[in-house]
Order: structure tokens, then C-alpha cells, then sequence
């Protein structure tokens, strides 16, 4: 055994949430957001958490930087609810050591393992999307680094062009080395829940406009196999932060996780497996029923298994994450619930929502007006085919797909989902890359 | 409430060690060279613990003489000192080591003498008191001399012989004395490395793994800790292997 030394940077095999790869890369990890070493002559990208599905964190045959060690809170007014903190700071830390104090972050997506530079990167959304908008819409500031070593503070009223280029920019405007995040309040650890099921996509729409109305955060689940002729089974749950359950913690702890601890050789999503996880899921959710969770299932039950992605086996997982404006909505909807009927692969993971009016602070943001569905499919050559299907909808609809989710979005649906592209382009860090942007032929 | 002082804080395992003890309301005191790197760590822990209870203090191993009225300082911020955790140190090439002297006798100073320097500060610190514990971090390395790193693993080795003595002066006045022994862990100080583990396949360890190892060791009071505490089985297989049979190995 030696302990080998490789000259720097060294080669590492880096995999994103959904793809295995591995995909070869040059890692710099610097120390302190002092030693950020920028002047390689290779393209670079910064890199969090990884927990991107598809190659919007990945820069193969290129530079990664690594912010895993530019992991330190710098400073916390605990009046105002405001921290600032380096980019490698994980949600989950933040949401671990604040909510004792009563404090919680106003946007979470639905893993809380990602860092914050990941989170104002792909901008990203929850289920309060309609009442809170973006995690972006809390950034109150961001000290961006770029290659040729200047450092700006950017904000909304300050380089407020870089500002909206960098929330949403999939790291291509430079590497973020703070952020100042506004908290908020809540009185405790706990939600308080309603589900309601549902039985065709009218009713959804009514449920979830009412819902929308009454709770801070809504989001339905749906049975992407049930359905045709206007039924679609599902289930819409409403939360709102509560006081905490007579006789239990005001702050209960993070659950300890279990791990799946190893990639089986196929995916062990497939159609039967689905249709009976679907049928047992729906049948357990009672007609309406009102209950106390804890935050941390109730917006994070994936992450109570760690690399549940692994249950997609070794060639990973696919995701199809689009937003549809209002008006085209439902008639989209039906048409990609259809072509999923048709294709007979379901997705282990349907989640639909309704995005709220409130303009997103990015250039390049996914979240807009209209209605989000999220599909996940294991990584098999069938599923290709539904999927250029599925664009087909989409460019008919006026669709967009969610680069943190995407793996394969031909540069066409791309850039019509995005018409500030070439605005954003405008306050790109020429050094910086990454797969998804050559994929995507946005390379300066 | 823990006092703390701490050595070395800005390393990534000393550093989640306090963050441990912050988050558990303890008193820091971080000591170290770089004041500007220690206050990057002291102000992820006034966030992470209370703000009103870390401190810097600056000092540097390279001033031995210097180290008691250090130490006696550190003690005085907090009124006194329940637990002293000496965490730096120097991972150095081993081939440089070999070859060039200044680089051999550095390794040397860095990782056995000035560990002893400072111990001997806190001890006497501790024996007035008559109370707390002194925690070192050593390493797996020392367990045993082998080609790819022995320069690191003897002063490693040395830090262990000289705990265990220590250990033994203090004793009568109630002083504890925890070693800990990381196995490799994922570290700057490690990056770039392979796993460098007997079986190939071996992960580097998280070190908020090693610091949880810490802060339960130091709490418990043992004499050696291994982290994580697998390495104690696997040392304890190295350590027994016959010196003619080890001495054809290339670990």
C-alpha cells in the first residue's frame, strides 16, 4: 500500500445524482475560500454536493473546484434571522443547528443535502413555491469570484446583472465564495398536515387552488399509471408550520438515516414493482385525513435513505422536470400522463405542483408560472424514446426543463425554455464550463 | 459548561471536534499561528455554539518558550480548563523526508517535539487543578513503522510512548490522558491520497466521524482511542505480524 501523492489537480471519478458515470474530472478542493485557486487554464466549475441528476455539476475531462471544505459559517444576527456563510454550507446544517432556535430557511427543495452554492446555482423551489418563491427571492447577497481574480459583491441593487446571471446560473458566472441568506420564523419542528386524495385532474386543480389559498405549502403526489379518460389518482398534501403536538419536542432531532448500502445490477424500479408500490401507497393515504409530521419527513423523506438512488442500479436514474405555463397546463399534463400510460414505464416519483406569479430572480431560472410536474425513470434505452416524445409536448406547449434535473434536453427545448440566454451569456466567467453547457452548445 | 482550549483548530478534524463542543455550549479557546485562519474557525463556531464563547488566542509551536504563559492564558479565559486538545500537525513527503535532513528534523519537530512542549504547558496546568483532560491526536501510523511513511509514524509512535507516560504522572492528581488514533482520513492534509490503507479498498474517514471518535473519547476518559474503531483491529493484526515476515512487505 502508498500513500501516492498525484500531482495537482488530481484525477477523480465524479458521478452526479442520476448518473453513475464515472465521469473523470481534475478536483481542486481548495482549503479556505482563500486558497480558491482560479487561475488553471482549463475550463472549471464549481461543485457542491453533487446532488444534481443530471450534468449540470459535472465539467468531464475538465476542472471541478470543490467547495466541500469552504464549509464555515461566517456570521448569524440572530434578531434578523440573517446568516451569512460559505458556499459549501449544507441545508442540512443549516436546518439542524438553526431550528432549535427557531429559525428555518423560507425555500427548501426536496433534499436537503445540497449546499447553498447548489441551491442559488439551479435557484431552486419547494413546495411554498406560490406563497415564497425561490431560494434566490432570500438571497440578500453573494460574493462571487471570478477567473480573472476579482471578488464582487453582488445582490439585487449591487452588479445586480451578475447577481440574477449567478442565481440559476449552474455555476457558469464564477464561484461563489459567501452568500447572506435571510431566515424565518417558525414556532417548532413540526407541521401540521392535510391530504386530501384525489380522483381526476379537475379535481386536482380545484383541491390545489383551494389549498394554495389556506396553506403555506402544497404539493401532490400522482399515480402516473392510473388515469385516462380524465381519471388521474393522486394525493394533495397541504402543511403549514405548527406548534408542536401536546407531549412531544418543540425540536425534534434529524431522524438517524439508513444508508442502501449497495447499486444493484438493475434497477429495482420496474413496471411491477411500481405498480404495486403505487397501489399500496395510495390505497395507505385515507380519503382526508389531518395529522403532526416533523419537518424532517415531511419535506425530505427521500433523504431518510441515503443513496436511494442506488435503487435505479448501475445505470442510474433519469428525471423529467418541466414547467408548463397556466394556460397550455392542463392540456399538456394530459397529453405527458397519456404518452407515460402509453410507453408502460412509470415513474416511482410523480410530483405535480402549481408554481405561484412571483417573477424568479434569475435570468436562467426553472420556476415560473404554470404547472411543474417531476418524473423519475430508471436509466434504460426504452426511456429515451418517451422522452423525445415528452419534448415534442413540450415544445408544442411552451415548456421548460429544470437543468438541475436534466440530462439529455436537446439545445432546441433548452433554449426556448430560457429566452434571457443570450443575456445571461452576456455575464458568463469565460473560464468556466460545464457538460450541460457544451451539451447544450452555450460555450462562450 | 466545557472550557476548551484547542491546538491546531484550524485542521478539518479539530475543527469539527469543536464544533461539537460549540454546539454543546462548551467555552473555546482556539490557539494557533494563523490568526486569520483561526478566526475563519472561530466564527463558523460563534455561529454554530454561543458567539460569546470562542475565543483566539494566538501562539505558535515554533516559541517553545512562550508555551506556558500561553497555555496559562488560555486557562484564564474561561477560569480554568476541563479539556486541552493538541491537534496539529504535518503530514509530510516521505521521500523528501528521507532525502533532505531540514525536512526530516521539521517532520520531527512538528509532529513528536513540539506536541511534547506543548503537553508538558497544559499538563502542568491540569496537575494544578487537579482535574480535566488532556487529548492528543496521534495516528494508526505510530502503531508500527513501515516504508511509505515511517518518518511521520515515528514521531507518531514517539507521541504515544510519551502519553503513556504522561498518563502515568498524572494520574494521582485525577488527569486524564486520551490519545486518539485516526486511521487516513479525507482531510486537506490527505488530499490527493489514496485510500493508503492495507486493503486497497479501505475509504479515507469522515472526519466529523474522527471528531465524534474525540469528543466521546475525551468524555470517557480512555487512554487510546481509535477512529473510526475498526483501525483497532486492524492494527492489532499489523502489530502481530512476525518483523521477518513485515520487513518483505511493501505497506
Amino acid at each position: 500500500m502508498s500513500a501516492a501523492r498525484s500531482p495537482s489537480p488530481p484525477q477523480r471519478m465524479v458521478r452526479s445524482w442520476g448518473l453513475p458515470g464515472p465521469f473523470e474530472h481534475h478536483v481542486i478542493e481548495p482549503g479556505r475560500v482563500g486558497d480558491a485557486p482560479l487561475s488553471t487554464q482549463d475550463s472549471w466549475l464549481p461543485h457542491g454536493n453533487g446532488r444534481s441528476y443530471g450534468d449540470v455539476c459535472l465539467n468531464t475531462g475538465h476542472t471541478l473546484v470543490h467547495t466541500r471544505w469552504l464549509d464555515r459559517y461566517v456570521s448569524f444576527d440572530a434578531q434578523q434571522g440573517v446568516l451569512e456563510c460559505e458556499p459549501g454550507v449544507t441545508l442540512a446544517r443549516i436546518v439542524g443547528d438553526m431550528l432549535p432556535r427557531g429559525w428555518f430557511l423560507p425555500v427548501v427543495p426536496g433534499t436537503r443535502f445540497v449546499t447553498v452554492g447548489g441551491a442559488i446555482a439551479n435557484d431552486v423551489h419547494g413546495k411554498n413555491h406560490h406563497s415564497a418563491g425561490t431560494f434566490g427571492h432570500h438571497v440578500q447577497a453573494l460574493w462571487l469570484r471570478r477567473s480573472d481574480g476579482r471578488e464582487l459583491e453582488c445582490s439585487p441593487q449591487l452588479n445586480a446583472d451578475l447577481f440574477a446571471a449567478t442565481v440559476g446560473g449552474m455555476g457558469l458566472t464564477g464561484l461563489i465564495t459567501r452568500a447572506r441568506l435571510a431566515l424565518r420564523r417558525v414556532p417548532s419542528g413540526w407541521m401540521r398536515v392535510h391530504s386530501r386524495r384525489f380522483r381526476s385532474l379537475d379535481e386536482f386543480f380545484h383541491l390545489n387552488h383551494e389549498a394554495e389559498s389556506r396553506h403555506e405549502y402544497t404539493v401532490s403526489w400522482i399515480d402516473c399509471l392510473s388515469g385516462g379518460q380524465g381519471r388521474l389518482r393522486g394525493v394533495l398534501l397541504a402543511g403549514d408550520h405548527a406548534d408542536a403536538p401536546a407531549g412531544q419536542a418543540q425540536f425534534p432531532q434529524a431522524p438517524g438515516a439508513r444508508s442502501f448500502p449497495l447499486t444493484p445490477p438493475v434497477s429495482l424500479i420496474n413496471p411491477l414493482s411500481l405498480r404495486a408500490f403505487n397501489a399500496a401507497y395510495f390505497h395507505r393515504a385515507a380519503e382526508s385525513s389531518t395529522f403532526d409530521q416533523p419537518v424532517w419527513p415531511y419535506f425530505w423523506p427521500l433523504d431518510a435513505l441515503h443513496h436511494w438512488n442506488r435503487i435505479y442500479g448501475r445505470r442510474g436514474l433519469l428525471q423529467y422536470q418541466f414547467v408548463v405555463p397556466q394556460q397550455a397546463g392542463r392540456q399538456a399534463i394530459e397529453e405527458v400522463l397519456a404518452l407515460i400510460r402509453a410507453s408502460g414505464m412509470g415513474s416511482f416519483l410523480a410530483v405535480l405542483k402549481t408554481f405561484g406569479d412571483r417573477p424568479s430572480p434569475g435570468m436562467m431560472s426553472f420556476a415560473r408560472p404554470g404547472l411543474t410536474l417531476a418524473l423519475d425513470f430508471p436509466n434504460v434505452p426504452r426511456v429515451h424514446g418517451l422522452f423525445e416524445r415528452l419534448d415534442e409536448v413540450m415544445l408544442r406547449h411552451g415548456g421548460a426543463i429544470y437543468p438541475a434535473k436534466d440530462a439529455r434536453c436537446p439545445a432546441a427545448l433548452f433554449a426556448q425554455g430560457y429566452p434571457r440566454l443570450a443575456e445571461f451569456l452576456h455575464q458568463r466567467d469565460p473560464a468556466c464550463g460545464s457538460t450541460m453547457a457544451r451539451r447544450m452548445g452555450i460555450e462562450c | 459548561m466545557l472550557r476548551i482550549a484547542i491546538y491546531g483548530a484550524t485542521s478539518r478534524i479539530a475543527h469539527e471536534a469543536a464544533r461539537i463542543w460549540a454546539a454543546q455550549g462548551a467555552a473555546i479557546v482556539l490557539m494557533g499561528r494563523d490568526v486569520q485562519r483561526l478566526e475563519e474557525v472561530a466564527r463558523d463556531l460563534r455561529v454554530t455554539g454561543a458567539p460569546e464563547r470562542v475565543r483566539v488566542q494566538p501562539w505558535d509551536i515554533d516559541h517553545p518558550l512562550s508555551a506556558r504563559t500561553a497555555v496559562d492564558e488560555a486557562a484564564a479565559a474561561w477560569g480554568g480548563l476541563d479539556v486541552a486538545l493538541i491537534a496539529h500537525g504535518w503530514l509530510p513527503d516521505q521521500a523528501r523526508a528521507q532525502d533532505e535532513p531540514q525536512a526530516l528534523i521539521r517532520a520531527i519537530e512538528v509532529n513528536a517535539t513540539s506536541v511534547a512542549v506543548l503537553a508538558e504547558a497544559f499538563a502542568g496546568v491540569l496537575q494544578r487543578q487537579r482535574q480535566g483532560t488532556l487529548a492528543v491526536i496521534g495516528s494508526v501510523a505510530g502503531d508500527r513503522g513501515r516504508q511509505s511513511n515511517y518518518i511521520y509514524g515515528a514521531a507518531k509512535g514517539f507521541v504515544e510512548r510519551y502519553c503513556q507516560g504522561l498518563r502515568n504522572r498524572l494520574h494521582p492528581a485525577g488527569v486524564r490522558v486520551v490519545l486518539i488514533k485516526p486511521g487516513p482520513t479525507d482531510t486537506p492534509m490527505t488530499r490527493g491520497m489514496s485510500g493508503g490503507a492495507p486493503a486497497a479498498n479501505l475509504k479515507l474517514a469522515d472526519p466529523a466521524d474522527v471528531a465524534s471518535a474525540i469528543v466521546r473519547g475525551v468524555a470517557a476518559g480512555r487512554p487510546v482511542v481509535y477512529a473510526p474503531a475498526k483501525w483497532r483491529l486492524i492494527m492489532t493484526v499489523i502489530k502481530a505480524i512476525p518483523e521477518r515476515v513485515f520487513v518483505r512487505l511493501k505497506l
